[in-house]
């Protein structure tokens, strides 16, 4: 009952007139930033984040918050009007979507995907709200030899369920490891890696390579397909928002399905985009008019949309309760934590009980809000779109610039951001992925603490990691996440040999 | 290499100059590793111990996939060459953008980034380009340091104006 009491009072913060205005221009920023291509959530609020250092840190994780739940309702705005994913979880969005505005019913799928969005949301906001005290006050009793192996754990889990080839996700994890390697050590506090260089003497800053890997390698990716919008009008009037909501707690099995897909992978780093095209998948094959996906199925709509809010918000619950970010954008929330002077982590729920409850009110309040703003906005968001590229790529590509300057005022840091853009290009093309390699900058440092602190502990033996069952579970769960792709051949080959 | 109508590099060129230069980062990483040691010291592992594990890893994980990409050829271009000219003509321009903002502030450089930008790239009237090109930096300077206080590199225009 005493979360309870902490929910209440959370919600008497984010009910703050401040924190209301800041939550609303969060949605709207975010949505914006969802319907543009190459603003993606990560970049987005890192190119915000250095506005926040000067609020207080409640507010500012309840706005940056804010800008993500934006992000995640925009991306379905122009995957369903124009059939152009403004975000990579609503690709399976527009495979229903864009026929059913093409059929005349535009704002039935609309409504439909902002609905399920909420739900899906809403579900997850629940769920972190249940679960999360109790895995920190578990997480609580971690030593060294835990906090490594539930990195450790976490980062497996990469290389087992992304979809690209495992060696690339450790090659680019593990250069995400090496840059947040450079600069000082923070153990021995000597000088490694920079070879001289004395910009170099704080390290990457993972903001820099998010605002350059997503913002800057998108707008290069946009570049090269030469992209020409065409799309229609949209209007959603209150009648066809009524008459969709009536039709849709027939298919509340699929959205439970959904939700509980978008809850398992959000809460492993799989992230939003799996889950989204897993839930399409698996609905395609239970549904009752599951031949009709493709050609404009409500249905189809539904359950990427669920599953996909889900998963971006469950997210949030490894970051506030064990320090692990479930996403990208939850890991540049991490930073602004960081940032603002908070210790991510189970402690947060003991020191911070203000801003983690703030927070999660936040959560319930802002996904609310961002259901009324969209539904009511679409065609002002639509119009921005209607915005040629010439005039949107380069403001993108300032605006870039300005937030990679503002994070340490120094200019060296815009080159960087240049740079780590043309090797995003480069890495996006060549078909490694991007989420662990920022990952790996993020909590570098401190999976590194954690492993040479329980080495010292240990005096060096690496059996310190199976010392007792709760490090030797969860070592041995990322052992099987790390070979999960080949547990799965063999299993498969297995198979095939026995029939 | 297959007929295709337009040309461009192929993909596996490009994949394999990857896999090389993220094992060079690696062995990069491995020497400067090295360099700040990667044995027991008083304080327990010292700074090198962690980052040439990374780096080894690296250096491993290029090497299999340099091996993937030379065995597996499917012909793809990585990209037409029309199409890089495209990406050539965004990153060229943003690297001088970048390059003189410590000398003429970002505001300047901004306004001549983005007329530049809608009038080659673009193609739009002489018009609209100004008012966007002078807007956006207005807008910027008075949205972060009027409202939020967050100064943004000025070069000699700004001095002379006094901001």
């Amino acid at each position: 009952m005493e979360e309870l009491a902490n929910l209440f009072h959370g919600f008497a913060v984010a009910l703050q007139p401040y924190n209301i205005m800041l939550m609303i221009i969060g949605i709207t920023l975010g949505v914006i930033i969802g319907v543009l291509p190459g603003l993606g959530g990560a970049n987005g609020v890192a190119i915000l984040l250095p506005l926040t250092f000067s609020m207080p840190p409640t507010s500012a994780i309840i706005m940056l918050s804010c800008i993500y739940w934006g992000a995640l309702f925009g991306g379905a705005i122009t995957s369903i009007l124009f059939n152009i994913p403004g975000e990579p979880w609503s690709v399976a969005t527009t495979f229903d979507g864009y026929p059913m505005a093409q059929q005349g019913k535009p704002g039935e799928a609309l409504t439909a995907a902002f609905t399920s969005s909420f739900v899906g949301a809403l579900f997850a906001v629940i769920m972190i709200t249940l679960v999360a005290p109790l895995v920190a006050g578990f997480a609580l009793r971690f030593g060294p030899a835990e906090k490594f192996a539930v990195y450790f754990l976490a980062f497996c889990s990469f290389v087992g369920l992304s979809k690209e080839p495992p060696f690339k996700t450790i090659a680019a994890m593990m250069m995400g490891f090496a840059l947040a390697a450079v600069g000082l050590d923070s153990i021995t506090g000597q000088l490694r890696l920079t070879f001289g260089v004395t910009e170099l003497l704080n390290g990457f800053d993972f903001l820099i390579a998010v605002i350059g890997l997503f913002g800057i390698g998108e707008i290069l990716l946009t570049m090269e397909e030469g992209l020409a919008f065409r799309g229609g009008n949209a209007s959603i009037n209150l009648r066809v928002v009524l008459q969709t909501w009536r039709e849709l707690p027939t298919y509340w099995m699929t959205s439970l399905r959904s939700c509980l897909i978008g809850c398992w992978m959000g809460v492993t780093p799989a992230g939003a985009t799996p889950a989204s095209f897993m839930s399409y998948g698996i609905a395609k094959r239970l549904a009752r008019r599951g031949n009709n996906f493709g050609k404009g199925e409500i249905e189809g709509v539904i359950a990427p949309e669920t599953a996909a809010h889900a998963a971006g918000t469950s997210a949030l619950l490894p970051m506030l309760s064990l320090g692990v970010p479930g996403s990208p954008t939850a890991a540049v929330l991490l930073g602004g934590l960081l940032i603002w002077g908070l210790q991510p982590g189970p402690m947060l729920f003991v020191e911070q009980k203000e801003f983690v409850w703030g927070l999660i009110a936040s959560m319930y309040l802002g996904n609310l809000a961002g259901l009324i703003v969209v539904l009511t906005c679409v065609p002002l968001f639509a119009a921005i779109l209607r915005v040629p590229f010439g005039i949107i790529a380069p403001l993108i590509l300032v605006l870039c610039a300005i937030g990679a300057y503002s994070v340490h005022n120094s200019t060296f840091d815009v080159m960087l951001m240049l740079v780590f853009g043309v090797l995003g290009y480069l890495l996006k093309k060549c078909n490694y992925p991007l989420a662990p390699l920022v990952l790996a900058i993020v909590l570098g440092d401190k999976a590194e603490e954690a492993f040479r602190q329980s080495l010292l502990g240990s005096q060096g033996s690496l059996g310190v990691f199976f010392s007792n069952g709760l490090v030797s579970t969860i070592m041995a769960l990322g052992l099987v996440a790390l070979f999960w792709s080949a547990i799965q051949e063999g299993y498969s080959r297995l198979r095939m040999s026995m029939a | 290499m297959t007929e295709q109508s337009e040309s461009g590099p192929a993909h596996k060129t490009v994949e394999i100059g990857m896999a090389l230069l993220i094992g060079v980062f690696g062995l990069i990483v491995i020497f400067g590793s090295i360099k700040a040691g990667i044995n027991w010291g008083a304080e327990g592992p010292r700074a090198g111990f962690f980052p040439f594990y990374v780096g080894a890893v690296i250096v491993g994980a290029s090497a299999i996939n340099l091996w993937h990409a030379q065995r597996d050829d499917d012909g793809r271009l990585f990209a037409e060459w029309g199409q890089l000219r495209q990406v050539m003509s965004v990153v060229v321009p943003t690297a001088i953008y970048v390059g003189s903002m410590p000398f003429i502030g970002l505001y300047i450089a901004s306004m001549v980034f983005i007329a530049w930008f809608m009038r080659w790239l673009g193609g739009y009237r002489w018009l609209t380009v100004i008012a966007v090109a002078v807007g956006m930096p207005v807008v910027t300077y008075l949205v972060f340091e009027r409202w939020f206080l967050v100064p943004l590199p000025k070069g000699p225009f700004e001095e002379w104006l006094g901001l």
